[in-house]
C-alpha cells in the first residue's frame, strides 16, 4: 500500500528525464528511418518549399512564404490540383548553396515531394539545381537570376514566376537615355549580382546612345561608402545604383551628404530597398529618384483589379506592408513570383494529367509547351510570356518614381523590351 | 590483444560498416552519408594540425575552397577531364598550404589564429574579386556530363558513395600511419611542449610546416571531391563559416582522435538536420548542445571515450 502510495513521488528527475530523452529521440528519428509509399491518387501533391528562413534572405523568405500560403490556400479551396490538395513540405536552407542542396535532396528522397519550388538567391539555386536535375525532380525557382536563362542548369530546373535581371536591366536603358540622360556612372557591389547588372546595363545602354562614364564597384564587406563618390564624374548625368543589404541605409544617407542639394539624376533597382520603408529616416535623399520595381510596392490610382486581390490575399497593404503591422514591409517587387509560379505549376499538372511522381518528366513538357499568360488573378504582376526553350518567363517592368515618400508609377516597359536572343534550348537534353 | 589489433579492428570496422551502409540505408540518408563521408575528411584533415599538432588555424576554408576551384576552374576554363583537374585541385591546395604555411607559422597562438584567418578572408575577397573567373558568390555548375571518372558517372548515387567513401578511407588510413609513426608522434610533441622537443634537435619549423601542407592538402582534396561529387563550385565554400565548420566537428567529436572528426561531422550533420525540422531556431538548439557537450564532454565525444574506457584509441 504504502508503496503504492508513493507511486509519483518515485519517478525521479533522472528517471523523468531519461524517460523524455528516449520518448524525444524515438519521436525524433521516426521520420528519420521511415521510407515514405508512393502517394495514393488522393494524397495530397507535395510541394517541397526551399525557404529562406534564416541567413541574409531571410526577410524575402518571410514574404515569400506567406505569398506561398496564400496561394495554396485559394487553390486548395477552389478544389486543388486535378482534384488533390496542395501540400507546402517546407524546409529552411540557410539562404546557403550546400545547405540549399541538402534541403532538395530531402525533398525527393525523404518526403517525396512532387516537385521543389521556391528558391530565391541565386548561389543557393545554382548549389541546388544540379542535384534536382540528377534526382529528377522539377525544380521551379523563384530567383529572378539568369542562371536559368544562361544554360548553366538542367532540364528539371525552370523559372515560369519571375523574370530575370538581364531581362529587367536591358529593359531600363531606353527609358534611362530618353528621359533621364545619356552619361551614366554605375554603383554596384562586387560580386554577381552587381556584375549582371553592370554587364548587361552598359551594353544595353550603349545600344541605346547612352554612354558609361565610370563604373563603381563596391567590395561586398564595406560599410563606409564616402570614400568611393569622388569617383562619380562631373558630367555623369544618371546615377545608377543598385546596392543591397543592410548597409544600403548608410549608402544612400553617405550619398546626400556628398552631393547636398544639387544631385544628378538617380535611377535604383528596389532590390536595395526590399522589406525596407521608403519613408524611412535617411532616405529623404532619395525624393524624386526613380526605381525598377518587378511590381509596384506602393497601390497606384489605377490599381488593376488582379493587383487589388492579390494584395488583399497575402495581406498587403496600399503601401505594401502587412495588413496586421505597418512597419513590416513586405519583398513586394519579388514575391508575386511565388504565387505565379505555384499557378503555373497547376496549369501545368492539370495540362499533364499529374497523378504523381512518375509523371514528372510529363508536367516539365507541359509546362514547357506554355507561352502567353494573360494578366489576372493567376498573374497579378501583369502579362507574361514563357519561353519553353530557356525555360524563362518574360514580362513587363515597371519603373516608378519616389514622390512624397510615394513610389509613383512613371513608365511600364513593353514584354518586347526585354526579350533577348535564346541562349539555351534546354529541351535538348534528355527527361 | 594488442594494441595495434584495437586500433584495427576499430577502424577497419568502421570502414567495413560504412561500406555495407550502402546497401541498407534510404536513398536520403545514403546521399547524406555520402556528403558526410567528405566532409569528415576535410574534418581529419583539420585534426592534423589542430588535434595532433595544436596549431588553431581559423583559416581552413582556403586550402577547402583551394582544392575545389582548383578542381572547378580547370575543368570549365581549361576542359580539364576529373582526373587531372582533381590532380589540379591537390596540387593548388598543396602550393597554397606550403605558402601560408611558410608565412603564418612565423607566428604562433592568437597571432597564429589571425593570419590565417586573414589569408582565408583574402582568399574568399579573391573569389568575388575574379567573378569573371569565378562567377563569384553565385558560383557555378560542374555539368553531369563531365563528371564522368574513368568511365564512372560520379553523379550516380552508387558511384558517389563510393568515391566519397575512397576517399574518406584514404584519409582516415593516411591518419591513422602519420599518428603512429615518428613523424606523427614528434607533431605530438610538438604540441605537448614545443620547446623541449626544440631542445631535443627536432627542427621544428620544418614538422609544423610538414602538418600544414598535409593538412592543406588533404582539405584540399576534400574540397576537390566536394565540388566534383555534387557539381557545384561557389564563394560560399571559402567564406569564413568553412572555417569554422572544421573547428567544430573536431571538437565535438573529439580533437587528436583518428576517429573523432568523422563522429563530430556526422553528429554535427544530424543535429542541425533534425533540429531544423522542428524548429526554425536550429541552429539555437545546435548551440545549446555544443555548449552541453563542451561542459559535459570537454574532449568531444571520441575524446571522452579515450578518457573513460579505451585509453588506446589513437
Amino acid at each position: 500500500m504504502t508503496k503504492d502510495q508513493k507511486g509519483p513521488a518515485s519517478t525521479t528527475r533522472r528517471g523523468a528525464l531519461k524517460t523524455l530523452a528516449v520518448g524525444g529521440a524515438a519521436a525524433a528519428t521516426l521520420p528519420l528511418w521511415a521510407r515514405y509509399t508512393h502517394a495514393q491518387s488522393a494524397a495530397p501533391i507535395k510541394i517541397g518549399f526551399q525557404v529562406h528562413r534564416t541567413g541574409i534572405g531571410a526577410a524575402y523568405g518571410r514574404w515569400y512564404d506567406r505569398t506561398t500560403q496564400a496561394a495554396v490556400r485559394l487553390i486548395n479551396e477552389a478544389g486543388g490540383i486535378n482534384g488533390r490538395p496542395i501540400e507546402i513540405v517546407a524546409e529552411d536552407d540557410g539562404t546557403d548553396a550546400k545547405r540549399g542542396a541538402e534541403v532538395v535532396e530531402k525533398f525527393a528522397t525523404q518526403h517525396n515531394c512532387d516537385v521543389a519550388f521556391g528558391t530565391l538567391f541565386s548561389h543557393v539555386v545554382i548549389g541546388s539545381a544540379p542535384r534536382a536535375g540528377e534526382l529528377k525532380i522539377p525544380y521551379f525557382v523563384v530567383s529572378e537570376g539568369h542562371h536559368v536563362a544562361s544554360g548553366m542548369l538542367n532540364r528539371y530546373t525552370l523559372q515560369p514566376g519571375i523574370t530575370d535581371v538581364k531581362s529587367q536591366v536591358q529593359a531600363m536603358a531606353p527609358f534611362v537615355s530618353q528621359n533621364l540622360g545619356k552619361k551614366v556612372t554605375m554603383i554596384f557591389p562586387d560580386f554577381a549580382f552587381g556584375h549582371d547588372h553592370r554587364d548587361y546595363f552598359s551594353a544595353a545602354m550603349q545600344a541605346a546612345g547612352g554612354e558609361i562614364l565610370e563604373l563603381i564597384a563596391i567590395p561586398p564587406t564595406e560599410t563606409s561608402f564616402t570614400k568611393y563618390f569622388p569617383r562619380i564624374p562631373r558630367g555623369t548625368e544618371v546615377l545608377y545604383h543598385v546596392m543591397v543589404g543592410p548597409a544600403v541605409l548608410t549608402f544612400v544617407k553617405e550619398l546626400g551628404e556628398f552631393f547636398g542639394p544639387s544631385r544628378p539624376e538617380m535611377f535604383g533597382f528596389i532590390d536595395s530597398l526590399e522589406a525596407v520603408d521608403i519613408a524611412s529616416p535617411g532616405l529623404e535623399f532619395l525624393e524624386g529618384s526613380y526605381f525598377w520595381e518587378g511590381n509596384p510596392r506602393h497601390a497606384q490610382a489605377d490599381q488593376s483589379p488582379f493587383d487589388a486581390f492579390y494584395r488583399e490575399q497575402v495581406g498587403v497593404d496600399a503601401r505594401g506592408a502587412s495588413v496586421s503591422d505597418p512597419a513590416d514591409v513586405s519583398t513586394y517587387a519579388h514575391m508575386f513570383g511565388c504565387w505565379e509560379t505555384l499557378y503555373v505549376l497547376k496549369a501545368g499538372m492539370e495540362a499533364a494529367g499529374y497523378q504523381g511522381t512518375g509523371d514528372r518528366a510529363k508536367l516539365i513538357e507541359a509546362v514547357e509547351a506554355m507561352t502567353d499568360m494573360p494578366h489576372s488573378n493567376e498573374h497579378p504582376q501583369g502579362a507574361k510570356r514563357f519561353n519553353g526553350k530557356t525555360h524563362q518567363v518574360f514580362g513587363h517592368q515597371y519603373i516608378t518614381q519616389v514622390q512624397d515618400g510615394f513610389l509613383k508609377l512613371a513608365h511600364t516597359t513593353s514584354i518586347e523590351d526585354t526579350l533577348y536572343p535564346d541562349e539555351v534550348d534546354y529541351t535538348t537534353q534528355p527527361l | 590483444m594488442t594494441e595495434a589489433r584495437k586500433v584495427l579492428i576499430l577502424h577497419g570496422g568502421l570502414l567495413l560498416l560504412l561500406f555495407v551502409l550502402q546497401f541498407v540505408l534510404p536513398a536520403y540518408h545514403h546521399g547524406n552519408l555520402a556528403r558526410i563521408m567528405v566532409l569528415a575528411s576535410f574534418a581529419m584533415a583539420y585534426n592534423i594540425m589542430f588535434g595532433y599538432t595544436g596549431l588553431l588555424s581559423l583559416g581552413h576554408a582556403l586550402f577547402f575552397a583551394a582544392g575545389m576551384y582548383g578542381m572547378a576552374l580547370t575543368m570549365k576554363h581549361l576542359a580539364f577531364t576529373p582526373a587531372p583537374a582533381l590532380l589540379a585541385g591537390l596540387a593548388a591546395g598543396l602550393v597554397v598550404s606550403a605558402v601560408i604555411g611558410a608565412l603564418a607559422l612565423r607566428t604562433a597562438g592568437v597571432a597564429f589564429m589571425i593570419v590565417t584567418l586573414m589569408f582565408a578572408q583574402a582568399g574568399y575577397l579573391a573569389v568575388l574579386y575574379f567573378g569573371d573567373w569565378t562567377r563569384g558568390d553565385e558560383g557555378f555548375v560542374i555539368q553531369q556530363a563531365e563528371r564522368v571518372l574513368w568511365g564512372l558517372d560520379l553523379s550516380d548515387p552508387t558511384w558517389r558513395y563510393f568515391a566519397a567513401f575512397t576517399l574518406f578511407s584514404a584519409c582516415l588510413l593516411i591518419s591513422l600511419a602519420l599518428v603512429r609513426r615518428p613523424f606523427g608522434r614528434t607533431l605530438i610533441a610538438i604540441r605537448e611542449n614545443e620547446e623541449r622537443a626544440r631542445m631535443l634537435g627536432y627542427d621544428v619549423f620544418a614538422m609544423k610546416l610538414g602538418a600544414v601542407v598535409i593538412s592543406g592538402t588533404m582539405a584540399a582534396a576534400a574540397g576537390a571531391s566536394y565540388g566534383l561529387l555534387f557539381g557545384y563550385a561557389g564563394a560560399s565554400f571559402a567564406s569564413v563559416q568553412y572555417s569554422i565548420f572544421p573547428l567544430l566537428w573536431v571538437l565535438l567529436g573529439g580533437a587528436g582522435t583518428v576517429i573523432g572528426p568523422f563522429l563530430g561531422t556526422l553528429f554535427m550533420f544530424y543535429l542541425i538536420d533534425l533540429s531544423s525540422g522542428i524548429t526554425t531556431a536550429y541552429m539555437l538548439i545546435a548551440g545549446v548542445v555544443l555548449v552541453l557537450l563542451t561542459l559535459f564532454a570537454p574532449q568531444g565525444l571520441a575524446g571522452e571515450v579515450r578518457r573513460r574506457v579505451w585509453r588506446w584509441l589513437p
